[in-house]
């Protein structure tokens, strides 16, 4: 299958044009050495008909789950309503460029403004961007924004009870920057993290904690923030599931310096992980510090009000080496579909629904419990650590029956054995209860 | 052509802010909260713990609020779907829409990264194959499509390249790039913690070897190049450029935005690249969604193979299976496995064209931007006369005695009903305006274009003011962007009532 529209014709009249002999004699500057001297080896080109075949039997050799995963970890199952898909999915959104050119732009610029606004309002923080990666990738860009701003500091301190693969991600970022040692502090008995001292706070750039941390524990971020501010250090905040901010004090309002967050639950599929979408914010004070592109109000000649890309000065484009960071492409799609959905909960319905996700892990945990105990006492959104003897054993016999019993957490913490991590959303009702009950070996 | 077509604008229809829609108290979707049972919040957590306020900031609209306010935005913007984007070096080919029907398939957009492997082994397949695909089109034997977009990619592929030189006991220090590189190449580098050192083409806009050579030292990294060039201009001396390179205990990092130009005619493992990234959503067809997402899968040659992140796909017992245990792995440079979503669509792309049209591809993008060149070249000062591939790259030095200048060719292009090139990059060229046709377009389109560029030349010469005031007919004119970086006003506030 083919997507070029060239008639024979056509092509000939081009390199009359052009005054080549052929298409290949355009190629004949390219050094001999280097041609390819034979074709590419992929398969032969196909049909729509063919691929669709083929891209619907890889799809239907995979199994989803049917409503019966209790997995977040990072991703969460949410309902995503069509309307978000059926918007979002407009060409004029979709195949848009970077809104480089605003006046032919100003769809995709308005609704990036409407993002960084609904985003800082959601953390409660000052000033939001136009989106990052994910909140993997927002996080280690947070932590190098801490170190630009504390650059005489020779360390960050992480929290083990942060989500691992974003601890991962850091660490990867900072290798080779600096001299920066990554100092982590442990998780008490109840689920939260256990501050560092001031002493070793003082060598700090920053505190990363997640909130809820990795073991859907909420944290005390007003504690945090005032003790990395007395070691004269900065709090980042980490939120993998967006949908927790709608109903816990925002980072903005406990003194988070920088709020970086998954924002995958507003409104975007699984997708096996990926597109995410990282959200981040900051303090006004620290805007010529940020990272990504932002979007800002102004006017034409005639005054209409207008947006455009601003602050450019400190991006790849302008300021190269230079820049706050590297990103140039960021999830600007996903970024739309997270503000038509906050648009489409709206200020109520995001509430009420975090208030559903709540509720409803709270009641599987009571019935769980029977089975176990939950692991930590701290206050908890939609996600706990379940301890239940034999978990991996349980777990397995749970997949067997179709269910699949949250994350066992002992790969990610050898201490944590017979320990399953599991998220309750509102996509789980309470058939979908009964069904985990009973995969567990209790009684529905 | 006399003049632009005339803009017809039905149904583009004013639009405030969201925020600026709607009524105190009007609610959207609301779900019964106590469906599931449980407590209520109050009940569970702590006072200091829960929300200060009600979401105040957040819209309070209809459905209907929200489909007539995104679908009045989205007829503001012009897009891919709607006409020829003729920017350089950024592909804008077009977006099959079979891509958006399999990428929302159940199978792909219902699956939770963390399910064991043993139910997604369709989506691991699929992620193998395409693995296999980029491998085949770089020459290079390893790949990760961990990568979110080409700039995460070129950190990537930096973070791998520092990693070996560590390994090696001497980290280095700087990296040579030529000043004709995307900002990305010397702000990934930084990243790393490397120095850059800036390499200056020919007259020819091409790299020389003895001008690499000397800036060669013990120090240097790695070279990082792109080919063909951001001037669409071959860098015929690649393989001794690189063979110097690695002389030098060095390493080649291969900008692969622009591999729509090499399909099939060369590859870059050939060429003596270390890493290359691939950028999704210019050569293989995903959309560029307004600004990302994309992806940027990352090859490499086998020096650096033990380098890739984890966790990488491994084949055992006859099955996909996610491993981390590779001790001289970077690390991760993302949560889970990759843009999933933009890899299906990838996938689909390479399966729907194969070999044979993937070379069409890259045969019909260089002869769309070799006619455009060959057509534009009458009225606008090529800057270069070396042969283009599959972009070329004019300037506004004839246009100097108007006044008009490149900004002022693209926005009275918008008038015409096209999206501008790309302007001012490269760097190296004053004025630039570089277009990248794509293979996609067909000779009419090309031809209006040509008419268009033509036209603009003319009012120029016969009406400057008409053309620096341009655009004329697009939703808003020119935007106070001094004021927007002066006075930054970067979300919604209430107004005082």
């Amino acid at each position: 299958m083919r997507f070029t529209p060239h008639t024979a014709a056509e092509v000939q009249a081009m390199l009359g044009a052009i005054g080549a002999p052929s298409v290949a004699a355009l190629f004949a500057h390219v050094p001999a050495a280097l041609r390819a001297t034979a074709a590419l080896r992929l398969p032969a080109g196909i049909d729509e008909c063919g691929v669709r075949e083929e891209l619907a039997a890889l799809a239907g050799a995979n199994r989803s789950g049917d409503g019966l995963v209790f997995l977040g970890a990072g991703a969460y199952p949410h309902f995503v309503p069509a309307a978000v898909e059926q918007l979002a999915g407009r060409a004029e959104f979709a195949t848009a460029y970077t809104p480089y050119q605003p006046e032919v732009s100003q769809g995709t610029l308005q609704a990036t403004f409407e993002f960084q606004s609904a985003i800082a309002a959601l953390t409660g923080m000052e000033v939001a961007n136009a989106s990052m990666y994910d909140g993997a990738s927002a996080a280690a860009e947070a932590v190098l924004m801490a170190q630009r701003l504390r650059p005489d500091r020779t360390a960050v301190v992480l929290s083990r009870a942060l989500h691992p693969q974003y601890r991962q991600v850091i660490a990867t970022y900072l290798e080779g920057v600096g001299d920066v040692e990554i100092v982590t502090v442990a998780y008490g008995e109840g689920g939260t993290t256990a501050l560092p001292s001031t002493a070793v706070l003082e060598r700090a750039s920053c505190l990363v904690l997640g909130s809820p941390n990795v073991f859907g524990a909420i944290e005390d971020l007003a504690a945090a923030a005032a003790a990395a501010h007395a070691g004269g250090g900065l709090l980042v905040n980490v939120t993998t599931e967006a949908l927790a901010l709608a109903l816990l004090r925002t980072p903005g309002a406990c003194g988070v310096d920088i709020a970086v967050a998954e924002g995958q639950s507003l409104g975007l599929p699984l997708s096996y992980g990926g597109p995410g979408l990282g959200l981040f914010a900051s303090r006004q004070s620290f805007l010529r510090s940020l990272p990504g592109r932002l979007v800002g109000e102004t006017v034409d000649a005639s005054g209409r009000r207008g947006f455009v890309l601003t602050l450019a000065t400190r991006e790849q484009h302008i300021r190269r080496e230079r820049a706050t960071s590297n990103i140039c492409t960021n999830h600007g799609l996903c970024a739309l579909q997270a503000t038509i959905y906050m648009a489409l909960l709206g200020r109520r319905g995001l509430g009420v629904l975090a208030e559903r996700n709540l509720r409803g892990a709270h009641a599987l945990a009571e019935r769980l419990a029977g089975l176990g105990r939950l692991r930590f006492a701290a206050p908890y959104f939609n996600e706990f650590v379940l301890q239940v003897p034999d978990a991996r054993r349980r777990w397995e016999a749970a997949l067997g029956r179709g269910v699949v019993a949250g994350l066992p957490l002992a790969d990610w913490y050898p201490e944590l054995e017979d320990c399953l991590l599991v998220c309750a959303t509102e996509v789980h009702d309470t058939a979908a209860h009964d069904r985990l009950v009973a995969a567990l070996g209790g009684t529905a | 052509m006399s003049g632009p077509p005339a803009i017809l604008r039905p149904g583009l229809l004013p639009e405030p802010l969201i925020f600026e829609r709607g009524a105190r108290g009007r609610a959207g979707a609301l779900v019964d909260p106590g469906a599931a049972g449980g407590p209520a919040p109050t009940d569970v957590i702590p006072p200091a713990f829960r929300r200060e306020d009600d979401l105040v900031g957040l819209p309070e609209v209809s459905e209907l609020d929200v489909v007539r306010h995104f679908t009045r935005l989205s007829q503001w913007n012009l897009c891919a779907a709607s006409t020829l984007y003729p920017l350089g070096s950024c592909t804008m080919k077009y977006n099959p829409l079979m891509n958006e029907t399999v990428a929302r398939l159940a199978g792909f957009a219902d699956l939770h990264p963390l399910l064991p492997e043993r139910w997604t082994q369709g989506a691991l397949e699929l992620m193998a194959r395409l693995a296999g695909f980029l491998r085949e089109v770089s020459g290079l034997p390893g790949v990760t499509l961990q990568p979110a977009a080409g700039a995460h990619g070129e950190l990537t592929g930096m973070k791998m390249i520092r990693a070996y030189h560590v390994d090696r006991g001497d980290p280095r220090r700087h990296v040579l790039i030529p000043a004709s590189a995307h900002g990305t190449n010397p702000a990934s580098a930084a990243l790393c913690g490397y120095g850059v050192r800036e390499v200056p083409a020919n007259h020819e806009g091409m790299l020389e070897v003895e001008t690499v050579r000397r800036l060669l030292d013990g120090d240097a990294a790695a070279l990082m190049v792109t080919n063909p060039n951001t001037l669409g201009v071959f860098e015929r001396d690649i393989a001794a450029i690189a063979a110097a390179v690695h002389e030098a205990g060095a390493l080649v990092y291969c900008d692969g935005a622009n591999m729509n130009a090499l399909m099939g005619v060369a590859k870059p493992g050939d060429m003596g690249a270390d890493v290359l990234q691939f950028n999704l959503h210019k050569t293989f067809s995903t959309p560029h969604g307004g600004g990302g997402p994309g992806a940027g899968p990352v090859a490499v040659s086998a020096r650096l193979e033990e380098y890739l992140p984890v966790p990488r796909l491994v084949r055992e017992s006859d099955a996909w299976r996610w491993r981390e245990d590779f001790p001289r792995a970077i690390g991760r440079v993302r949560s889970f496995h990759g843009n999933f979503a933009m890899l299906v669509r990838a996938y689909c792309y390479m399966r729907a064209l194969g070999g044979d049209g993937l070379e069409d591809a890259t045969s019909m993008a260089v002869l769309n931007a070799n006619y455009v060149r060959a057509r534009v070249a009458t009225t606008y000062p090529l800057a270069y006369a070396t042969p283009s591939l599959h972009e070329c790259v004019f300037s506004d030095h004839d246009l100097a005695a108007t006044g008009v200048h490149t900004l002022d060719v693209a926005k009275r292009l918008l008038d015409y009903g096209f999206f501008a090139p790309t302007i001012y990059f490269p760097l190296v060229v004053p004025g630039a305006l570089m277009i990248e046709p794509t293979e996609t377009e067909s000779k009419q389109t090309l031809d209006e274009f040509v008419a268009a560029l033509e036209a603009i030349a003319a009012e120029a010469r016969s009406d400057p003011e008409m053309v620096k005031a341009a655009p004329h007919s697009t939703f808003v004119g020119r935007l106070d962007e001094t004021r927007a970086a002066r006075r930054p006003v970067l979300r919604w506030t209430k107004p005082e009532s």
